[in-house]
């Protein structure tokens, strides 16, 4: 079998790589990335712009998922959501941010992994209620809390929301990359129960709940470290 | 239909419309016309949408990154309540403050599962290929009405606070946006074929645990590089998964294929290209380093890459 294969595409790639090493724009890397990998594919200008163009309006869908919440965060922001999820998290003598986000991620996860998974989310769960939670909680115990400390508090909210939402979804059965999946091996002539490939994703599952969980756990020794 | 995805793509038009001609009028903004001209042409994308022909949609795009590429969008000044305020109104209203936030996440589910198959004269009432992003903007829509009414504010007042959330997220926002573009073209320009190539072409797979490793890492791989675990799994999976695994080792498929887009997940984990997931939220929660999520992310996701080859090793010929 000997196909010719174009390498240079793979050029596109090594823009996006050199770019994110020089620390340039992103946005900017962005569209250099497409103006090569374009050139590379012997595209002419035009067709380049007009493929760029029909996608750009394709996956405008993709941004809804995070400007359709805000109006409602941000007129709550002004009152008080943030101070308000700080206050009583602070009432909860237990609570400490490493439990707190273990907590979160079992939620996340599981709900997840029933097909919940508009359950969180960075807009509309972990900026208004996750993160400052973990961070009061963190206050609550230490008057000080060093800034670079609670930006990786915050970090570590975002990060909780991925790992749950992540590994939780493929393990529900009507999950769209179950789906994918299936079809793609259906392509290839392998027939594959969807029921079976949710079920061989839980050791996986169970995997990362352990890990990420032990990191939270670490957590809260850190922030003890922090304050010293 | 009667609920379409098109409707939102009008509302969030005329949003950012707004947003631009807020930031037009704020002399505290020191780029206003360049971030007003950001935010206008990004609402053209929205209200025009497929009447737009494809090469001016293309042009917009690129005349938007260059505005942001060159440090066009700036922020503006907010009128923000002092922290003190905040408590005083936290304290007033308590756990009310909690019902619109959490009318988001319950109107989304409830839309998705149980309005699934809702018609109204025939008709499907919500969008059903676009059950979950309609049942959201219905969700976002209640919560803002519940959260004036409570807060007793204008749907102005919305829109102002919308803008401050739109502005700190700055170029962000249209950064998982474009880098969706980036894929597509990938996709097209035949990238899957040309990393196939390259990773079946140098690697020696004859030893079982090295190509599941191979496999594994390849999955992540190219989904560090794509930004996205869809992508990769039909070129890995393709080119390493079925010929090889199943192929020559005679893996379980279900197995291969599940573990396989875990293995690209853990990619998704440690890669800047997956914007949505690790830069936006760096810069909803207002973190200096934009990478700072992806940064830690890092040590759950490499052992987590380890755990996936030990299982599917030992896993796949069960």
């Amino acid at each position: 079998m000997h196909t010719v294969v174009n390498l240079w595409p793979l050029l596109g790639v090594a823009v996006i790589i050199a770019g994110f090493a020089l620390r340039a724009h992103p946005v900017l890397v962005v569209v250099v990335a497409c103006f090569v990998t374009g050139i590379a594919a012997a595209m002419p200008i035009e067709q380049l712009l007009a493929t760029l163009g029909a996608a750009f309006v394709k996956t405008r869908n993709l941004p809804l998922i995070l400007l359709l919440p805000i109006a409602a965060i941000g007129l709550l922001e002004r009152h008080g959501l943030k101070e308000h999820a700080q206050a009583s998290i602070a009432r909860i003598r237990s609570a400490t941010t490493g439990r707190l986000l273990i907590v979160y991620l079992a939620i996340r996860e599981i709900s997840a992994a029933f097909g919940l998974t508009s359950i969180g989310g960075h807009p509309n769960m972990v900026r208004p209620l996750i993160a400052p939670m973990a961070e009061g909680a963190a206050e609550t115990r230490y008057p000080n809390v060093p800034m670079e400390m609670r930006h990786r508090i915050r970090a570590m909210s975002a990060a909780t929301d991925n790992v749950g939402l992540f590994f939780g979804e493929d393990i529900f059965v009507a999950f769209g990359a179950i789906v994918l999946m299936q079809t793609i091996l259906h392509g290839e002539g392998l027939d594959v129960d969807p029921l079976h490939m949710a079920l061989w994703g839980i050791p996986t599952a169970i995997c990362a709940f352990i890990i990420h969980s032990w990191r939270l756990y670490r957590l809260d020794a850190q922030i003890a470290r922090s304050v010293k | 239909m009667i609920l379409t995805l098109d409707y939102f793509y009008y509302i969030l038009g005329a949003m950012l419309l707004m947003i631009a001609w807020m930031a037009l009028r704020d002399p505290h903004n020191p780029k206003r016309y360049s971030s007003a001209l950001f935010w206008a042409l990004y609402a053209v994308i929205y209200l025009a949408g497929e009447q737009l022909p494809a090469v001016a949609a293309g042009v917009l795009m690129v005349v938007m990154a260059l505005i942001a590429g060159f440090g066009g969008v700036t922020l503006g000044r907010y009128g923000e309540r002092s922290p003190e305020e905040r408590r005083d109104s936290a304290q007033r209203l308590g756990h009310k403050l909690l019902i619109p936030a959490l009318l988001i996440p319950l109107t989304t589910v409830i839309g998705s599962t149980l309005f699934k198959d809702v018609q109204w004269n025939g008709l499907f009432l919500l969008d059903p290929k676009n059950l979950t992003l309609v049942s959201l903007g219905c969700g976002s829509l209640f919560a803002v009405a519940t959260a004036c009414w409570l807060t007793r504010s204008t749907p102005l007042q919305a829109m102002r606070e919308s803008r401050r959330l739109v502005d700190h997220l700055g170029w962000a926002v249209v950064l998982p946006h474009m880098l969706a573009v980036l894929g597509l073209l990938f996709t097209e320009a035949g990238m899957g074929k040309a990393v196939a190539h390259v990773v079946t072409s140098y690697i020696n797979m004859d030893i079982r645990l090295v190509a599941v490793a191979v496999y594994c890492i390849g999955m992540a791989l190219f989904t560090v590089i794509m930004g996205n675990g869809f992508a990769a799994f039909p070129v890995i999976a393709g080119g390493v998964g079925i010929p090889v695994l199943v192929g020559v080792y005679h893996a379980n498929p279900a197995v291969m294929a599940a573990i396989g887009m875990f293995s690209a997940y853990c990619g998704t984990l440690m890669t800047p290209m997956a914007a949505n997931f690790n830069i936006v939220p760096a810069a909803l929660l207002e973190l200096p380093d934009k990478n700072a999520v992806v940064k830690i992310q890092v040590p759950t996701a490499l052992p987590l890459l380890l755990a996936n080859i030990a299982l599917l090793y030992f896993l796949m010929n069960l």
